[in-house]
């Protein structure tokens, strides 16, 4: 345990690092440029978790597990969550619109992750004196933060705790619409589809094709165009249905084909047929 | 190895989030980049805490988690309280602030 | 006895305050009111007068304070008198003169419904004059010089619904205004010098202050004394002041107001004496002045302003002599006296013509009126005879005296430059005077039938005219009659008077010094050059005009006589040189205004607007470009954080 958070590092950490560290920065870079925003944030949760293993690596064994379990398990997944809201089909276009907003973004990121990179290489950080005192003082990690935690750093948490209530009441407040009317109830909702005349049925359900039962397919009338009806209203307004009338008359068409090619041959093999017997 | 590759690392991911808020026009992806940007501050105060060797850098990296929570939970909400009220997540698009 | 001066203003101001409050009620006595005021101003100084003459030379002078008019620390100005020698000689003259035209005009202005208006101004005028002249400070002079331009607006602009008269009344005013603001800057200087305004204090400090300061000072004075006395190049209002009622013109632009800017320079000796720079300016002013004057005075065919220019070259005359220091004080006071009598009483005789013949002013209308108009013509005459210098006369003694005095300028060429052109003037002043003489009295009659006063504006009015009538010369009544008679008296013996012994420069000479001239010739060879040149004009006069008919209609005349007739092109140059001149330097400065300053004013806020324009494109509300900036600021704060630390 004291090996991993000593001042100097073992072969198997620096391995790990190398290794880690690359797919940590091709996960940084995919998040950056994935299309589609749910790709960016399995990405950016893989990168999450290489992190918590660096963190345990540095000898800070509560945070890497604070790491996966705040981060990827409950931040990532509330993004997830509203990706998915937003729409989890929905790809960017990565083609910049602001004039010269992409230059100036790399020359800025270039110079910034330069300075930084030289700053640090110029700093003198030969000396680690490792984390193995600090870790034994209160017999653990955990109990060393919480001695600090609970002592030197009390205001500081206490306030974080009111931070923390704040942000959840202002992500109510933010979320929340009031009703300005009375929902309606069930017997007021049929009374009102009759008085209109239209639908009084239920809705026509998706899909036509056992294959193509799901839910953002629309379900096709007897002319053989879809229905938008049959689409749940949130994936009609998302423009997330999936038009599958033109797919069926072209896997038709394809049928009709391969069978006329195949009928064709049976033809041509018959007349060849034909004329040999005749000779 | 030494450890301050740890922070040549931390930089290299910031700025890689940086050039992520900068490029990105989708606001959760913005946001997500933003994180990492956070992460990689993260990672920093740990080495450093294993640099000095006390536990201080940590209970900061700790405190950083907290408020990156706080802000994510805020952040998207108003995501999407945006969204609906806009019908898209593009931060392009909210620009009202110009004549 | 010093409490008697505030009188001497108290009365006619008070004259002033009933007659132009008063309203119709006083119409019937008004004039009364107003003569007997003026009188009593004129007794007071005679008391005055009589108390100093029982004093011993040195402790003459009076002084009155009334109270503190500006009691300022550091700035202090009293309501205070000063009576000494030269300001009783002025007092004298201005309400002896006064009073006389006072009583000349209750006759002359018998017919004018505003009489009451008229006396309330004239009796202002006399309380704003003697303020003037016995004003212990100059900032109090100043108020006196203000009040007697104020009253000179107001009776020249008498008969206002005359347009010329409207017009003549606010050319005066204008071109006075340049001659006060020289008095006014002139002022401001000495309390810059001097601390103080009071004559005592700035007059006896003429030693230790700079040349410089005492030569602008005393330019400015000069300034002040050329629009208040009608020197050039300040002399055009003059001519055009002739619009006012004769008695204002023999008052106020032949006797007093016009002599105001000689006593200026006179009580002024002292900065003058130590300004030899500036006393030389007042010279050549005045000797450019007296042949300006005597040349338009020549040509003039109008009484009046024949007068006018007579009176011009005349207070040339007296400048010149206030210019040649302590040698010529008093023979510029004496002069002036003399003249004071004698232009006065022509003015009364050219107004008792005017009254006469239907109030025509042209000579050439006149003629053979010595029969009709016995004491006129023999007041005008003797007045006549005493300012061409008739041996024996006033103007004799006075001018002869001037004559000396420029001649003894200095023993080089400027004495006889100065004294060739007193010289000269006198010769031309014979020629002009005789032309006026012969061209009034002698002669066949040229009369005319009187013009239509409605067609013809330059009518006086306030008599009754008949068109087309022919004038029926008369004698004027006896409240003008009078007045002419005293003054022909005074310009008879006036100057044997002050002359014989320098009795007047003796007088005068605790104020003023008195040197005795030593002119670069002979005192007797002047005099028989005098003579020679005097009796040269009279004889011109009298060939040209005595001996040979006279045509009612002016000849074209020669380029000189029609540059004359017209001022000598004076408006003219003032039209084009001021007036001119003024509208294009207006117009260039409003181009300027248009171009440079609003063209700097609008080209900031143009600039600025565009530069805005610019970088409101920055602001172009999207947050990725705001990040951007926020992005580079840090760099850029971490680059300087790492230079520094470099360094």
């Amino acid at each position: 345990m004291n090996t991993l958070a000593a001042s100097v590092t073992s072969t198997g950490e620096a391995v790990q690092f190398w290794v880690l560290g690359t797919i940590a920065v091709i996960g940084a870079l995919c998040t950056i440029l994935m299309k589609r925003a749910v790709h960016s944030a399995l990405c950016l949760a893989g990168t999450m978790i290489i992190l918590a293993v660096f963190y345990l690596a540095n000898g800070a064994y509560f945070l890497g597990v604070v790491q996966i379990v705040v981060y990827t398990g409950a931040i990532m997944m509330l993004f997830l969550f509203v990706v998915m809201l937003v729409g989890v089909t929905a790809a960017d276009s990565l083609k910049e619109t602001l004039k010269g907003q992409r230059w100036l973004a790399a020359a800025c990121g270039l110079g910034f992750g330069i300075l930084l990179i030289a700053g640090i290489g110029n700093a003198s950080l030969k000396n680690f004196n490792g984390l193995g005192a600090a870790n034994s003082a209160h017999g653990g990690n955990v109990e060393g933060l919480a001695a600090l935690i609970f002592t030197k750093y009390v205001f500081a948490f206490e306030i974080t705790g009111a931070l923390l209530i704040t942000a959840a009441v202002g992500a109510m407040v933010l979320t929340h619409r009031e009703r300005t009317e009375r929902a309606k109830t069930q017997r007021e909702l049929s009374e009102q589809r009759v008085r209109e005349g239209k639908h009084l049925p239920p809705l026509p359900a998706p899909g036509v094709y056992a294959r193509h039962n799901a839910v953002d397919i629309a379900g096709l009338l007897p002319d053989g165009t879809p229905s938008e009806l049959t689409v749940n209203k949130t994936l009609r307004d998302r423009g997330q249905i999936r038009d599958v009338s033109t797919e069926a008359l072209d896997d038709l068409k394809a049928l009709e084909q391969r069978s006329e090619e195949r009928l064709g041959r049976d033809k041509d093999a018959r007349d060849r047929d034909g004329q040999e017997a005749k000779r | 190895m030494n450890p301050v590759n740890y922070l040549y690392l931390a930089a290299l991911l910031f700025t890689i989030g940086a050039a992520g808020v900068l490029i990105r026009r989708n606001a959760i992806v913005v946001f997500m980049c933003v994180e990492l940007m956070l992460n990689a501050c993260n990672l920093a105060f740990v080495a450093f805490s294993r640099m000095h060797g006390n536990l201080d850098g940590q209970i900061i990296a700790f405190f950083t988690m907290v408020v990156a929570a706080a802000e994510v939970v805020v952040g998207l909400a108003i995501i999407v309280s945006l969204f609906r009220s806009r019908h898209s997540a593009s931060v392009d698009d909210a620009s009202l602030m110009k004549l | 006895m010093e409490n008697l001066i505030a009188l001497l203003v108290a009365a006619p101001l008070l004259g002033a305050a009933v007659l132009l409050c008063g309203g119709r009620r006083l119409d019937r006595i008004g004039h009364w009111l107003g003569t007997l005021l003026a009188a009593a101003s004129f007794v007071v100084g005679a008391v005055l007068f009589v108390d100093m003459l029982g004093k011993g030379a040195e402790e003459r002078a009076l002084h009155q304070k009334l109270f503190s008019w500006i009691p300022v620390e550091g700035f202090q100005a009293d309501i205070a008198f000063q009576l000494d020698q030269l300001s009783m000689t002025f007092v004298l003259l201005i309400t002896g003169v006064g009073t006389l035209i006072h009583i000349y005009s209750i006759g002359y202005m018998e017919h004018d419904e505003r009489r009451r208006r008229f006396f309330g101004y004239l009796n202002l005028f006399l309380a704003a004059m003697l303020l003037l002249v016995i004003a212990d400070n100059y900032l109090l002079l100043y108020v006196g010089w203000e009040g007697v331009g104020l009253a000179s607006y107001l009776l020249i602009g008498f008969w206002q619904h005359k347009p010329s008269a409207a017009t003549a009344a606010k050319k005066a005013f204008l071109v006075n205004r340049v001659g006060d603001m020289g008095l006014s800057i002139a002022i401001m200087l000495m309390f810059t010098t001097f601390g103080t305004f009071a004559f005592g204090p700035v007059l006896g400090a003429t030693g230790e202050t700079s040349e410089g300061m005492l030569t602008a000072i005393g330019l400015m004075l000069l300034l002040a004394a050329c629009g208040k006395s009608a020197q050039v190049p300040l002399q055009s209002w003059l001519g055009d002041a002739m619009e006012g009622p004769t008695p204002v013109s023999a008052l106020i632009h032949a006797a007093t107001m016009v002599t105001a800017g000689v006593y200026l320079i006179v009580r002024s000796g002292a900065i003058f004496n130590a300004a030899p720079d500036a006393q030389l300016a007042v010279v050549i002013v005045g000797a450019v002045t007296l042949l300006f004057g005597a040349i338009v005075g020549c040509a003039k065919d109008d009484i009046k302003k024949a007068l006018a220019g007579s009176t011009m070259s005349q207070i040339g005359y007296m400048v010149l002599a206030a210019g040649l220091g302590p040698i010529g004080y008093a023979f510029a006071i004496m002069h002036l006296v003399t003249h004071g009598f004698f232009k006065a009483g022509l003015f009364l005789g050219a107004g008792s013509v005017m009254h006469g013949m239907n109030d025509e002013v042209d000579m050439r209308k006149y003629g053979g009126l010595r029969r009709y108009m016995p004491i006129t013509f023999v007041t005008f005459g003797l007045g006549y005879l005493a300012i061409i210098g008739f041996p024996g006369l006033s103007g004799f003694w006075s001018k002869d005296k001037i004559i000396e005095a420029a001649f003894a300028y200095d023993d080089g060429i400027r004495g006889w430059i100065f004294g060739g052109v007193a010289l000269l003037g006198a010769g031309i002043t014979a020629f002009y005077m005789t032309r006026v003489m012969i061209m009034t009295f002698f002669g066949e009659k040229r009369w005319q039938p009187a013009p239509d006063p409605d067609k013809d504006a330059s009518v006086e009015p306030g008599i009754e005219v008949t068109p087309g009538e022919m004038p029926h010369p008369h004698e004027s009544p006896r409240s003008m009659t009078i007045p002419m008679i005293v003054l022909a008296f005074g310009s008879v013996f006036a100057g044997a008077f002050f002359s014989i012994g320098d009795r007047f420069a003796n007088w005068l000479a605790p104020v003023t010094q008195f040197e005795h001239p030593h002119p670069v010739i002979s005192v007797p060879a002047i005099t028989t050059a005098t003579m020679v040149v005097l009796l040269a004009g009279a004889l011109i006069a009298y060939l040209m005009y005595g001996h040979r008919p006279v045509p009612v209609t002016a000849p074209r005349g020669s380029l000189l006589t029609r540059a004359a007739r017209r001022d000598l092109l004076q408006d003219d140059f003032n039209h084009v040189v001021l007036v001119r001149g003024g509208e294009h330097l207006t117009r260039s400065l409003v181009y300027v205004d248009h171009s440079l300053v609003d063209g700097v004013v609008n080209g900031t806020a143009a600039s600025f607007g565009g530069l805005s324009g610019r970088l409101r494109k920055l602001q172009n509300g999207y947050a990725r470009s705001y990040a951007v900036s926020m992005f580079g600021g840090t760099a850029i704060l971490i680059a300087a954080t790492l230079l520094m630390r470099a360094v």
